[in-house]
């Protein structure tokens, strides 16, 4: 394996893609499985109850790495996008389409699981606290990415205007988040900080961890399902897909 | 190279002298909007005075935002824009001068209109001067922005409810800082740190809005 140089160049087209993209997603989907099962059982019993917050801080360790993993993947979106729009590879823009709900759902599900965080710590289901609504301003840029790209029906057009889109707001996100932050702490006074500098129990760093790298699978196997389905929607008047549809789908 | 600046600012501003009627619905959009508010929340002064910034402020912003569709669709559907496309000189020049026309038009209206608007809602002397600078810092900074997501829609079904789920997000960091700014200076904070902060963002927007304006002008006329 080593002695031989891998041509990382013949996966950037969708036909040599494809098949890799399969085996990716059905790894990634078992790792995603695993690792999501076993964070979640340590999550509610292996982890020690929190002494200040009680049982209901448990719903953090679905609620920080989905945080985590939404920033994370509208970067890497915006990374994909990118490189599509500047070297036109039509695969990295397929990558940024298929990573753009997965984020979306990421955001999606930071948010509400901030608000059931939020109702027995805070007392209310919604706080205007600078993470939460930085996070809410996240989510909107994800359906302004999704909702461009769906709707312009040239799959051209739509990358390169939805590659625009990810970079212009991958350069405002750290502006959004700063003048919130600011904002927030100008209008209220200082909200109840989490762990306020105290160390954490090594296992719930070690299951916050895991269930971080299950998310993390998890994304990668649906965006690779997802890219899939992409390519043979884009590729369908090509022989390969007719030979792939003809072979019954095993490629 | 500074010439087609000119040329197209002056065009541009020539053909809305011509059609005046553009010139005030936005303007007028944005009386409406803010005379809505006592409406719907009463007339009590306190109440007012506190929204006041607030209030003006995402008026303003919902108003240059609304204008946005008219920026290049005119020229767009005549191919005036596509001959514009072809011209030697940068095309972020060209949008440049297009955009500052456009935000004299819609944006500087609101900017003038905007101390008669405080004074309904009873804002003192010194804070309706602070609201006028940081509308003047701040819309343009909208245009400038706003100018990208009318690029990337131009064309589009349902451009106009799409430009403000493009937009809208993006314009939060200077609805923050513009109606911060008015309010620290009603409560007497003093208000240098969020003018520097609207200016450097003018600043950032005024570099970076037109090139990525030039860019998806040339992705959705390919």
């Amino acid at each position: 394996m080593s002695s031989r140089l891998i041509n990382w160049f013949k996966f950037s087209s969708p036909v040599a893609f494809y098949p890799l993209a399969g085996r990716l997603g059905a790894w990634s989907g078992w790792i995603a499985a695993i690792l999501i099962v076993v964070g979640l059982y340590m999550s509610f019993f292996v982890a020690p109850t929190d002494y200040k917050q009680g049982e209901g801080y448990r719903i953090i360790y679905v609620h920080v790495p989905a945080a985590w993993m939404s920033m994370f993947i509208y970067v890497v979106m915006a990374g994909w996008a990118g490189m599509g729009l500047v070297f036109n590879t039509r695969l990295s823009s397929m990558m940024a389409s298929a990573l753009a709900p997965t984020g979306a759902l990421f955001a999606f599900l930071s948010l509400w699981t901030g608000a059931f965080w939020g109702k027995p710590m805070w007392g209310a289901w919604w706080v205007w606290d600078a993470r939460l609504t930085s996070a809410l301003i996240l989510f909107f840029l994800y359906l302004g990415f999704m909702a461009l790209q769906a709707s312009i029906d040239e799959p051209r057009r739509a990358d390169r205007a939805g590659a625009i889109l990810a970079l212009v707001g991958v350069v405002n996100v750290p502006i959004i988040y700063y003048s919130v932050q600011w904002w927030n702490t100008l209008h209220q006074g200082a909200t109840i900080k989490m762990g306020g500098g105290a160390s954490m129990d090594p296992v719930m760093l070690w299951t916050m961890l895991i269930m971080t790298f299950g998310f993390w699978a998890y994304a990668i196997a649906v965006a690779m399902i997802r890219v899939q389905a992409i390519i043979l929607e884009r590729e369908r008047n090509t022989t390969w897909v007719t030979e792939l549809v003809k072979a019954g789908g095993k490629a | 190279m500074l010439e087609i600046f000119f040329t197209v600012l002056r065009r541009d501003l020539l053909l809305v002298i011509r059609r005046r009627s553009d010139l005030f619905t936005t303007l007028v959009f944005f009386v409406i909007t803010v005379s809505l508010f006592p409406l719907g929340i009463g007339p009590e002064m306190d109440t007012l005075r506190l929204i006041a910034p607030g209030v003006v402020w995402v008026a303003a912003l919902l108003a240059s935002m609304l204008a946005l569709e008219r920026l290049f669709a005119a020229d767009f559907a005549d191919g005036t824009l596509e001959q514009l496309l072809l011209t030697p000189q940068p095309l972020s020049l060209l949008v440049l001068g297009k955009i500052l026309a456009h935000w004299m038009v819609t944006g500087l209206p609101l900017v003038l209109m905007a101390p008669i608007l405080g004074l309904q809602y009873d804002l003192s002397a010194e804070a309706l001067g602070m609201l006028m600078l940081t509308l003047l810092l701040g819309t343009p900074a909208l245009s400038l922005i706003g100018a990208i997501g009318a690029a990337l829609t131009l064309g589009l079904r349902g451009g106009g409810v799409l430009v403000a789920l493009l937009v809208l997000p993006l314009f939060v960091p200077v609805l923050i800082f513009g109606a911060g700014a008015v309010e620290a200076t009603v409560s007497g904070l003093g208000a240098e740190g969020h003018l520097s902060l609207l200016g450097a963002m003018l600043v950032l927007a005024l570099l970076l809005g037109p090139l990525a304006s030039a860019m998806a002008l040339r992705v959705s006329m390919e």
